[in-house]
C-alpha cells in the first residue's frame, strides 16, 4: 500500500491523503465479493485491481488533474474531502459494524527453520512482493513506464518532448491505486474492517513512506519492514499501546535528518 | 469610518445582542462558531501570514488544555494561573518544532507532516500519562452553572459565549495589527518567496519562529477554554489530527490570509454542518454518516470552484 503512496507521489507530487481510505474500499470489495461469490480474497485481487485502476485513472483526471499547479494546501483539501466522502460513504452502506473473511487455511501455517509463519500472512507478503516486482519491471522496461519516469525527473522537459503528461499522470494514480487495491484484498485475511479504519491507515502509509523516502519504491518496501519490526519490538520490550509513539518519533528523526528519507533522492 | 469597520461595528453590536434574542442551542452554536473563529484565527498567522502549513494544531488545543486542567484538578489552581503555564508550555512546545523544523530547512509537504508526527507522538504520550487520566480521561468538576465564578471560569453558557467573544475580537485585533506591522510584512515576503526574502536580508528563521511562537500561544488559549467548556479531556479525541483538520477547515473554506476569511469559514461550516443535520432529520433520512458526505460534497466544491475561499468573492462583491 505504502508502495501505491509512493508512486502518486514521486510521479504526480500530490500527496495522497485519501490513500487509505482508498484501501478500505477494496477491502469491502473483497469481502463482498467473498460474501456474494465465494472469490477468495487472493482471486479478488483481480477484479478488485482492474476496477481501482479504472478508478484511480478518473479520479487522477477528473478531479486533481486541475489542481496539479494548486498550492499544496489546496491539494491537501481536495483529497480530504474526497476522503470524507469516501469513509462516510461506506458508513451508509456497509454500516459501522466490523466485517471479516473466513478462509479455511487463515490458521494454518507453515514451519520454516523453526519459525511458525501463518499461512495468510506469508501469501500476503508473497502478493505485496509480486506487485513489487510488476511495479519495478514496468518502470525499467516499457515505453510507458519510461515515459513516467520523464514526467517525475523533469515535468517541463516532459512536456517539451511532447509527452502527454496528464495521461500519464492519470495512468500513474491508476497504477498506485491497484498497489492499493492489492494490500486491501490481501489485508481483509488480516484484520476486521470498518470505515475509520482509512484514517489510521493513511497515516501509517505516510510514515512508512517518508522513513523510505518519498518516490522511491525500494524506499516503501525497506520503510514497511522497518516500521513493522520497530512497532513489533517496541510493541514487546514497553507497551503494545506505546507502539505507534516508536514510529512517529522514528518518523521525526528520519524528517530532521534524513528529509528526503533513507532511500530517498534530494530534490 | 469607512465602510468596512461600520459593516464590523454593526456586526459586533449584533454579536453582543445575540444571547438576547437567541436560546440556549443557538448561543451554544454561536460559542462553537467563535470557538473555530478564533482558533482558525491562531493557524491563520501561521499559515496565511508566514505559509508555515500546519496539520498538527491540535497538539497546542490539547496541551493547553491538558496543562490548565491539570494544575485545576490537582491543585485547585483556577485557569487564570493556568493559562499562563498553558501559554508557556504550547510556545515552548512550537519552537521546538519551529526550531527542528527550520534549522534543518524542513518546509512544504515534509514540515507539514512533522506537525502530524509530533501531534500523534504526544497523543499517544498521553494515552500513557496516568497523572492526567490517560485514556480513560480527565474529568473536571462541573460546578453549579447559574452564577458567574469568573476567578474559576464556572458559570453559565452565557458567560463562555461572551469570552470567546472578547478572544475573538482580541484576535482580530492583533492579526490586523501584525499584518500592517513590520513582522507582517516579513512573513507575506517569506510565503510568496522564502528564498528571495532572504536574499533581501530579511532573516527568515526568526520571523518563521516568531510567527509559530503567536500562534502556538493563541492556540494554548482556545486550548484552556475548551477544557472549562467541556469538562472533560481524552487524549484520542484532543489530539487526534481531525481536530487539526477541523482548526484548518474554517480558514481554508473562508479565505486563507485574509483577516475575515477564518471567521466567515467557522460560520459557514458551523451552520452547514448544522443545518444539513436539521435538514436530514426533517426529512426522516436517519442514515449513519450521510450527514459528512453532505459536508465532503460542499467542501469539494468550494475548494474547486472557489480555490481563494469565500471571503475574498464576497469582500469583492460587497466592495469592502
Amino acid at each position: 500500500m505504502a508502495l501505491g503512496l509512493s508512486v502518486i507521489f514521486g510521479v504526480v507530487r500530490v500527496v495522497n491523503f485519501a490513500h487509505g481510505e482508498m484501501m478500505t474500499v477494496a477491502m469491502y470489495a473483497a469481502t463482498v465479493l467473498f460474501a456474494g461469490l465465494g472469490l477468495d480474497p487472493f482471486l479478488s485481487i483481480i477484479p478488485v485491481a482492474v476496477a481501482f485502476f479504472f478508478f484511480g485513472y478518473a479520479l487522477q483526471r477528473a478531479l486533481i488533474n486541475p489542481f496539479i499547479t494548486r498550492p499544496e494546501h489546496s491539494q491537501f483539501m481536495l483529497l480530504l474531502a474526497v476522503a470524507l466522502i469516501i469513509v462516510n460513504g461506506l458508513l451508509m452502506i456497509f454500516g459501522p459494524s466490523a466485517r471479516s473473511v473466513q478462509v479455511d487455511y487463515q490458521l494454518e501455517s507453515f514451519e520454516i527453520g523453526g519459525i511458525l509463519v501463518d499461512k495468510a500472512r506469508l501469501y500476503a507478503a508473497l502478493a505485496a512482493v509480486a506487485t513489487a516486482a510488476g511495479l519495478f519491471a514496468f518502470f525499467r522496461t516499457t515505453r510507458a513506464g519510461k515515459a513516467i519516469r520523464a514526467c517525475a525527473d523533469n515535468h517541463l522537459g516532459a512536456l517539451v518532448v511532447g509527452l502527454d503528461v496528464k495521461k500519464l499522470y492519470a495512468l500513474t494514480f491508476g497504477l498506485g491505486a491497484v498497489c492499493v487495491a492489492v494490500a486491501g484484498c490481501a489485508m481483509v485475511l488480516l484484520v476486521d474492517v470498518t470505515p475509520p479504519l482509512g484514517p489510521a491507515y493513511t497515516l501509517l502509509a505516510f510514515v512508512i513512506v517518508i522513513v523510505g523516502g518519498l518516490g522511491s519504491m525500494p524506499g516503501a518496501l525497506l520503510g514497511g519492514v522497518l516500521i513493522g519490526v520497530s512497532e513489533a519490538l517496541a510493541g514487546l520490550l514497553v507497551a503494545p499501546s506505546a507502539k505507534g509513539m516508536f514510529s512517529f518519533g522514528l518518523l521525526i528523526l528520519i524528517l530532521l535528518f534524513r528529509p528526503q528519507g533513507l532511500l530517498g533522492k534530494r530534490d | 469610518m469607512s465602510r468596512a469597520q461600520a459593516s464590523l461595528a454593526v456586526l459586533g453590536a449584533a454579536l453582543v445582542a445575540f444571547p438576547f434574542i437567541a436560546g440556549n442551542y443557538a448561543l451554544s452554536v454561536a460559542t462553537l462558531i467563535l470557538y473555530f473563529a478564533y482558533t482558525g484565527q491562531a493557524w491563520n498567522v501561521m499559515m496565511g501570514f508566514a505559509g508555515q502549513l500546519s496539520l498538527g494544531h491540535a497538539l497546542y488545543v490539547g496541551v493547553g488544555a491538558y496543562a490548565a486542567a491539570g494544575l485545576f484538578y490537582h491543585y485547585g489552581l483556577g485557569p487564570w494561573a493556568g493559562l499562563w503555564l498553558a501559554i508557556l508550555l504550547c510556545v515552548a512546545m512550537g519552537l521546538i518544532v519551529g526550531f527542528l523544523a527550520f534549522r534543518f530547512g524542513i518546509s512544504g509537504v515534509y514540515f507539514a507532516l512533522l506537525t502530524i508526527a509530533f501531534a500523534e507522538f504526544t497523543r499517544i504520550g498521553f494515552d500513557h500519562l496516568d497523572w492526567l487520566g490517560g485514556p480513560g480521561g480527565l474529568f473536571l468538576k462541573v460546578a453549579q452553572r447559574d452564577t458567574w465564578d469568573l476567578a474559576n471560569f464556572r458559570g453559565p453558557p452565557l458567560m463562555y459565549y461572551y469570552a470567546m467573544l472578547a478572544l475573538c475580537f482580541l484576535a482580530l485585533l492583533l492579526c490586523s495589527r501584525l499584518l500592517g506591522s513590520k513582522a507582517g510584512y516579513y512573513w507575506q515576503a517569506i510565503r510568496e518567496d522564502e528564498e528571495a526574502a532572504q536574499a533581501l536580508g530579511i532573516n527568515t528563521f526568526r520571523w518563521k519562529m516568531l510567527a509559530v511562537a503567536i500562534s502556538s500561544a493563541m492556540t494554548a488559549v482556545s486550548g484552556v477554554f475548551f477544557a472549562f467548556y467541556y469538562n472533560n479531556l481524552f487524549p484520542e479525541q484532543i489530539f487526534h489530527i481531525s481536530r487539526s483538520i477541523e482548526i484548518i477547515l474554517g480558514p481554508i473554506i473562508g479565505g486563507i490570509g485574509t483577516l475575515f476569511g477564518p471567521i466567515l469559514g467557522a460560520a459557514l461550516l458551523t451552520l452547514l454542518s448544522d443545518g444539513i443535520t436539521d435538514g436530514l432529520a426533517a426529512l426522516g433520512w436517519e442514515i449513519p454518516g450521510i450527514k459528512q458526505v453532505f459536508y465532503g460534497v460542499v467542501l469539494l466544491a468550494v475548494i474547486m470552484f472557489l480555490p481563494n475561499g469565500v471571503w475574498p468573492y464576497i469582500a469583492k462583491r460587497l466592495k469592502l
